[in-house]
């Protein structure tokens, strides 16, 4: 493993971490009704910084890596990633447009984009023989 | 690419982790410059040049000479 991606695992862990304290938090006080007015805003919006994070974890590895093919990799894993994202998003779209499927929160996109690093993966393997790697 | 990355590490008896090591990249990544899966940057391919102490060309095949001389 490089150096690149052993500091990219640790800020995955710290940041997945502070993900964990801050929903817990938030859902804590919104059940409880602690936050009123902006502090709820603030309250809302912490759970998705360290989401944000990850995503910004995710560049500053294509930044730090050495190995430029490792970096390619990883660069066509993260266009599968988005293009899939991107696609579930659009379909899921008008699917509840029509209100043929329920709502889902716009977060979810997130979470499925982190699932579509998987089928980058797939597709590396498939196309270059590449290691499977999430 | 079409390359002579193999034949040039046979003939040293380097497997692909000491080439590895040497160009300071992963194992993955010699495989894949092998196979042809996988064309370096120009800066990759002056560092193997430079420590097979050959110019590039006769490592690397160019995929114009190839394609004219299959003509």
């Amino acid at each position: 493993m490089s150096p690149a991606m052993k500091r990219y695992n640790w800020r995955v862990i710290w940041l997945s971490l502070l993900y964990a304290v801050f929903l817990l938090a938030a859902i804590f006080g919104f059940k409880h009704q602690l936050f009123g007015g902006f502090v709820a805003y603030i309250a809302a919006v912490l759970p998705a910084l360290p989401i944000i994070g990850i995503l910004g974890a995710m560049g500053r590895y294509l930044v730090e890596e050495q190995d430029e093919y490792v970096r390619m990799l990883t660069v066509r894993q993260s266009l599968w990633a988005s293009g899939f994202a991107l696609s579930i998003a659009t379909i899921w779209g008008f699917l509840e447009s029509f209100d043929l499927v329920e709502h889902v929160d716009s977060y979810s996109v997130a979470i499925v984009w982190f699932m579509g690093l998987a089928v980058g993966s797939i597709m590396n393997k498939l196309t270059l023989g590449a290691p499977v790697k999430c | 690419m079409e390359n002579r990355l193999r034949v040039l590490r046979a003939e040293r008896a380097w497997s692909q982790q000491d080439l590895a090591g040497r160009l300071e990249v992963s194992r993955q990544s010699v495989n894949a410059i092998e196979t042809g899966k996988y064309d370096p940057s120009l800066p990759l391919a002056f560092r193997i040049a430079e420590l097979f102490d050959l110019p590039i060309e006769d490592i690397f095949v160019s995929p114009s000479r190839r394609s004219s001389k299959a003509i």
